[in-house]
């Protein structure tokens, strides 16, 4: 066979692979694919799929040949899910944002060079990284600050992460110092050159950690199982657990009286994909640049 | 040292100690607008991150929530004593976690380096490009929303059990299996990150040195020896990295994903050490003890991490850190 030499760095070999090897790689790589594609088709499916369909199937539908967004309405029209829903957001926008604002202001303070302690403060920062506090002293500590079935709960103990601190230093370090240097002249004070200098040259990289935070804010369950008994207050988590995982029966108690209540696994399905959805909706802009922060963080942390 | 030489010493010591304790006076003043920024995020981690570590102190106290942590009673080391007293519970939970620990050392840490070398192998960017955006998808989902579509796969009205009932098969009980769950929680690792962990692997592919495969080819290595002699090795310092790091995590994490599914299979065969802490310390009350295995297992993830790292620098690797 002759040499076909594609010369593209890092290809594992220059020769052209055998026909067969080709078959194997590919009819792997779609294995995996699919593995990964199929139950989220079924889950959409059968969230949009009519009860007797979902008879039919046994409970789980691929392919919905009559379409109905009955399921949708019924968790929209107040109740449990809107609720929770409600307070998915208030969290994630409240918290995304605090998270924000104290990430970038330490990230700054720490990333001009030769400042005040700024080696002692660092090693705070990454000392935090490597040690996490455990079950129970986190929940008396928040207990004892007063936040048991507070929203606060879900939002303070993981407002900063070390770790988005240290890649937006990196990023801030980065930046072309004269800049910085010149409205110090100019006598500009910190916070205004962080506002008008700083902050404008990093949108991506705040966009990159701010969305790091938001899918942490709405993923989380932890915190809300440790800290929050009050129903009424559970974000959509826990109420994923309650009635998805826990199969729960979904009454009409829990949603609006009155309704024909869809088929339970409809109702379940639609509650995944609502909490799917905004991250699929970011995920195209996470995965362009989310890459670049972690390595980042692996190569300057 | 020189009899002669100590007065003028010890002065021009002095000297040097207010001269420097000058300059950080000016510092100071020169950085405090710079300080007060840094605030409101060091005291978030101060309060959440700091003052638990402080609080594992209640592990050697007979803790009563209504005294609080500086008036219940100091114990000294009793809590300890439920780790070598032969508690079933413990040892359950002991045993599942270091089966756990096993299964994603051997079966779950291998999956992103094979991944990442399928992956490199692509001659076509595109396509390379759009199966790392469907494999890198399951990392930001949710534990609830990865065990819940668990759940729709292997369930009882699952796709499986469907279309083994439509097939005229018996069904098969993955989920409530008790003796499945290890692999279960392993495979749904596997799920959720294994494409996620391949871009650490990827970046450190795409650092080899293009000239060693041609010198190798040249050379007549076959594809599989360039594999094994040069990609391999090329990736034994990121993939040395990461196995330190994954040993120190396995011990602690694994909470939210375990909790969501031991209904089903029971306790015995699903209790870890982080899921036994909270059932014993947070919903039964045991603050002490439950503290002092949390305590042990987060400083057996440390040792790990630390001795791991140690054997890396033996061998002549970077490991986490260098000391």
């Amino acid at each position: 066979m002759t040499v076909v030499s594609k010369g593209r760095p890092g290809v594992a070999g220059n020769q052209a692979p055998s026909v067969a090897m080709r078959g194997v790689k590919g009819l792997v790589l779609t294995i995996c694919c699919a593995v990964v594609i199929i139950p989220f088709v079924g889950v959409i499916s059968t969230s949009l799929a009519t009860q007797q369909q979902v008879t039919d199937a046994g409970g789980f539908v691929i392919i919905p040949d009559h379409v109905t967004i009955a399921a949708y309405r019924a968790i929209f029209a107040g109740g449990v899910v809107t609720r929770a829903i409600g307070v998915s957001v208030f969290i994630t926008v409240v918290g995304t944002a605090l998270s924000l604002t104290c990430t970038a202001m330490l990230a700054y303070a720490l990333s001009r060079p030769r400042s005040f302690a700024h080696k002692q403060l660092l090693m705070v920062v990454l000392f935090a990284l490597l040690f996490t506090p455990g079950i129970i002293p986190s929940y008396l500590v928040v207990k004892d600050f007063g936040l048991l079935n507070s929203y606060w709960s879900l939002i303070v103990p993981t407002a900063v992460n070390a770790f988005n601190v240290i890649v937006l230093r990196a990023f801030f370090m980065n930046l072309p110092q004269a800049l910085i240097d010149s409205a110090r002249i100019d006598g500009a004070s910190e916070a205004t050159i962080l506002r008008k200098v700083v902050l404008p040259l990093s949108k991506a990289a705040m966009a990159v950690v701010g969305l790091f935070y938001a899918v942490g804010y709405w993923n989380a369950f932890f915190n809300a199982l440790l800290y929050i008994n009050d129903t009424s207050k559970w974000p959509l988590q826990l109420v994923l657990q309650t009635y998805v995982v826990n199969n729960a029966e979904i009454g009409t108690g829990q949603l609006t009286p009155g309704e024909v209540l869809p088929p339970q696994q409809s109702l379940q399905m639609a509650i995944l994909v609502v909490s799917i959805v905004p991250i699929l909706l970011v995920y195209p802009f996470l995965q362009r640049h989310f890459a670049k922060g972690v390595l980042t963080g692996a190569v300057k942390g | 040292m020189a009899v002669r030489g100590e007065a003028p010493a010890d002065e021009v010591r002095a000297e040097r100690s207010t001269s420097r304790l000058r300059r950080a006076v000016a510092k100071l003043r020169r950085d405090r607008a710079l300080l007060l920024l840094a605030i409101p995020g060091l005291a978030l981690l101060l309060l959440f991150q700091y003052i638990p570590l402080l609080g594992n102190i209640i592990a050697f106290e007979n803790y009563e929530p209504y005294l609080g942590i500086i008036h219940s009673q100091w114990i000294g080391l009793s809590n300890f004593s439920i780790i070598f007293n032969g508690n079933p519970e413990f040892l359950d939970a002991l045993k599942n976690t270091v089966i756990i620990t096993a299964l994603q050392v051997f079966f779950v840490f291998p999956v992103p380096i094979v991944l990442a070398l399928l992956l490199n192998s692509l001659v076509s960017e595109r396509l390379k490009r759009l199966v790392q955006s469907v494999l890198y998808l399951p990392h930001f989902l949710s534990w609830v929303v990865v065990v819940a579509i668990f759940q729709e796969m292997f369930g009882g009205s699952g796709l499986l059990d469907d279309w083994l009932r439509a097939h005229g098969h018996a069904t098969v009980n993955i989920i409530g299996n008790s003796g499945l769950f290890k692999e279960m929680i392993a495979s749904q690792v596997i799920w959720k990150d294994s494409g996620w962990a391949t871009i650490l692997f990827l970046a450190a592919l795409s650092q080899i040195d293009a000239a060693l495969y041609e010198a190798a080819s040249v050379d007549g290595a076959s594809r599989w020896r360039q594999l094994w002699h040069i990609t391999l090795p090329g990736l034994k310092s990121i993939g040395i990295l990461l196995f330190i790091l994954q040993l120190g995590s396995v011990l602690s994490t694994g909470f939210e994903q375990i909790i969501l599914q031991q209904g089903p299979v029971g306790i015995a065969s699903s209790e870890v050490l982080s899921t036994y802490v909270y059932h014993n310390g947070i919903l039964a009350g045991q603050w002490g003890e439950s503290a002092a295995v949390g305590l042990v297992n987060g400083l057996v993830g440390v040792a790990l991490v630390l001795g791991a790292n140690k054997i890396a620098h033996m061998f002549g690797e970077q490991g986490i850190y260098q000391s």
